[in-house]
């Protein structure tokens, strides 16, 4: 898949017109009293159905201010984000809420679960939200979670889990509702190398079957083999981006 | 959805909730005991005040609507029953006696000792035997807690006490009737004939002849209720030396009765003020621990309506079973408190109590969900705004 693209200003882009997210001269700036900070400088980029990219690069290079920005989190300094169509820079607070929980799956490094809801309550609550939580609601996500392996633990609480457990439970609610766009903050952070290659494995599996765009911030390049693409990061700014298989194992070799 | 994460959050750490509910248990007893206490204290002091069939009192001039320091000469009754708009009105009496037969063992019980006339505003009615007729007759119609601890019914003879000079002087009294419950000055009330008050109660010095016969107040009935201020200022401008308060007035300067009152309103609403405080801090507490939960569930797309009304609902949900089982556990105790611990549980105030109480939740969790709704979702990414 050729579709992802690094181009720095809006004349550059040719994103085709199936792209599911796509990023236009996206800039952060960070503004204090004493301190401006530029925390993503005129970043575009697109992301179409099916697709599985990582956003990668040191600490402090901007790959979570970018990705708060593509969840409809932080509004854009600069340019704008669109994800089916629909600009979020132009969308008041309340509607970026209702279009987070209707277009877009999330998992998160840590505290991804309501500790109180059971692993199926945890994954219905999204179903919930959305108004959703029908025969049909409910099946999906049980056929979401027997996929992942958690077929027996539907029952547990998320204390009862193991952390590889934690982040499969994750996954499966930022699928259940049938999003858009799926996105991963750094998912692998607090699990060893076994369960964090798995639970990637998974992720890419899904976003590859239920042709999602996927989007992981990671800073483990180790998990590059399950993407489609890698857009490197540094200073706010696209260094460099990986679009071959090559490219992509050659930079996990360096690594 | 609130309704949802609000109730699955106390179910599932319902052991923790629990022992919550039961700070709001021990707060709600506390404050539904003292309102009780408050009540009983104060009919206690007021209740023949309170039950008088009277819209007026009549109270001697500058003595400051003290009922036990009034003295009225029976000389003004013809003269306050003349004033325009006074229906009637009934000399009063009040002193304090002892029964000392039949008691239980060598214990005497301490009553108040009030002389009515009969048929007149003061007297009292009867739920058994007869009223008192007989303005003289050594005849007594009994307060109905005090028959019930006597064991005494019309027919029965009571034998009382009291110290006239440096004696102590007894009298039998035969009682002819029972009325309800009119205690006055913590004191279950005897009620007797005036002219026979006036020989029983007790005098420092009874062999001194007096010009005519003292009373303390006159309850002074009207024909139309409404005109109490016009007819109160009719009194005062035609009867010499004299004051005039509506009841509730005089119950207020009942000796003590205000200074106890405010004492014990301000225990509840100290109490009151302390609940809101706990519950505060119990639910600031809990919500400072599930920021970053809350910022993952923002994150996800849950709004900031739902993230307050769960919040809104958890404090009402166990702030209500708090209440519930504070008022059962108050039910409870309050069945096994002997018959003469001062406790009424009035309806109305008991559904001041628990509707204050119950509003002390929402009130001490105002700041947990402003908190809740400050919540970023950036958290969720570890970023902040």
């Amino acid at each position: 898949m050729q579709t992802i693209l690094d181009l720095p200003t809006i004349s550059q882009v040719s994103s085709p017109p199936q792209a599911v997210l796509s990023a236009r001269s996206v800039s952060k700036l960070y503004q204090s009293s004493s301190l401006n900070v530029t925390a993503v400088d005129n970043l575009s980029m697109d992301v179409h159905p099916g697709e599985f990219v990582a956003l990668v690069g040191p600490s402090g290079s901007g790959k979570t201010t970018m990705l708060a920005m593509l969840a409809a989190l932080l509004k854009p300094t600069q340019g704008e984000v669109i994800i089916d169509g629909v600009n979020l820079s132009e969308m008041k607070e309340t509607d970026r809420v209702r279009f987070r929980r209707e277009k877009i799956g999330f998992t998160f490094q840590s505290n991804n679960l309501v500790p109180y809801l059971t692993v199926r309550e945890n994954v219905e609550m999204m179903l919930m939200l959305n108004g959703r939580l029908d025969q049909a609601g409910r099946e999906r996500a049980l056929d979401l979670l027997e996929r992942l392996g958690l077929a027996d633990r539907l029952n547990s609480l998320p204390n009862q889990l193991s952390g590889g457990q934690k982040q499969r439970v994750a996954i499966a609610r930022s699928l259940v509702h049938n999003p858009s766009l799926v996105l991963a903050d750094e998912p692998t952070a607090s699990l060893d190398s076994e369960r964090a290659f798995q639970v990637v494995s998974i992720f890419a599996d899904l976003i590859h079957e239920q042709k999602k765009a996927g989007i992981m911030v990671t800073h483990d390049l180790r998990m590059c083999i399950y993407v489609d693409r890698v857009i490197q990061m540094r200073d706010g700014k696209i260094e460099q981006v990986l679009n071959t298989r090559q490219e992509i194992d050659d930079l996990m070799a360096c690594a | 959805m609130a309704f949802f994460l609000a109730f699955k959050e106390v179910w599932r750490n319902r052991g923790r909730f629990f022992l919550f509910s039961l700070v709001i248990a021990l707060i709600t007893t506390l404050v539904l005991f003292i309102a009780a206490l408050a009540e009983g204290l104060a009919t206690a002091n007021r209740e023949y005040f309170s039950k008088l069939d009277a819209e007026l009192i009549v109270f001697q001039e500058n003595v400051d609507l003290s009922a036990n320091t009034s003295q009225i000469g029976r000389s003004l009754l013809p003269k306050i029953r003349n004033v325009e708009g006074v229906a009637d009105a009934g000399a009063i009496g009040l002193s304090a006696a002892a029964v000392v037969s039949p008691v239980k063992g060598d214990k005497q019980v301490d009553v108040s000792l009030i002389g009515v006339e009969p048929d007149k505003p003061g007297a009292p009615p009867v739920v058994i035997g007869r009223e008192l007729r007989s303005t003289l007759a050594n005849e007594v119609v009994i307060d109905q807690k005090l028959a019930r601890d006597l064991g005494v019914k019309p027919g029965d003879t009571i034998r009382i006490k009291t110290i006239q000079g440096i004696e102590d002087k007894f009298f039998n009294l035969r009682v002819i009737g029972v009325t309800d419950s009119r205690e006055y000055l913590f004191r279950p009330s005897i009620f007797v004939p005036y002219r026979a008050w006036d020989q029983i109660r007790p005098q420092a010095n009874p062999s001194i002849i007096k010009p005519e016969l003292i009373f303390n107040i006159v309850a002074v009935q009207l024909d139309d209720p409404q005109q109490a201020a016009q007819v109160s200022d009719r009194i005062r401008a035609e009867v010499r030396n004299v004051d005039v308060s509506d009841v509730q007035t005089a119950i207020k300067a009942i000796p003590g009765y205000t200074a106890q009152q405010s004492t014990l309103n301000t225990q509840q609403v100290f109490t009151l003020l302390i609940g809101v405080l706990v519950i505060g801090g119990f639910f600031q507490i809990q919500m400072l621990q599930k920021v970053p939960q809350i910022g993952v569930l923002k994150a996800i797309g849950v709004s900031n309506l739902t993230v307050g009304a769960a919040a809104v609902l958890q404090i009402i949900l166990v702030t209500t079973f708090g209440v519930l089982m504070g008022s059962v556990v108050t039910l409870a105790l309050a069945l096994g408190i002997p018959g003469n611990v001062p406790i009424i549980f009035d309806g109305t105030l008991v559904a001041i109590a628990i509707v204050s109480l119950l509003s002390i939740g929402p009130l001490g969790g105002l700041v947990t969900v402003r908190l809740a709704i400050s919540v970023e979702p950036l958290i969720a990414l570890g970023l902040s705004s």
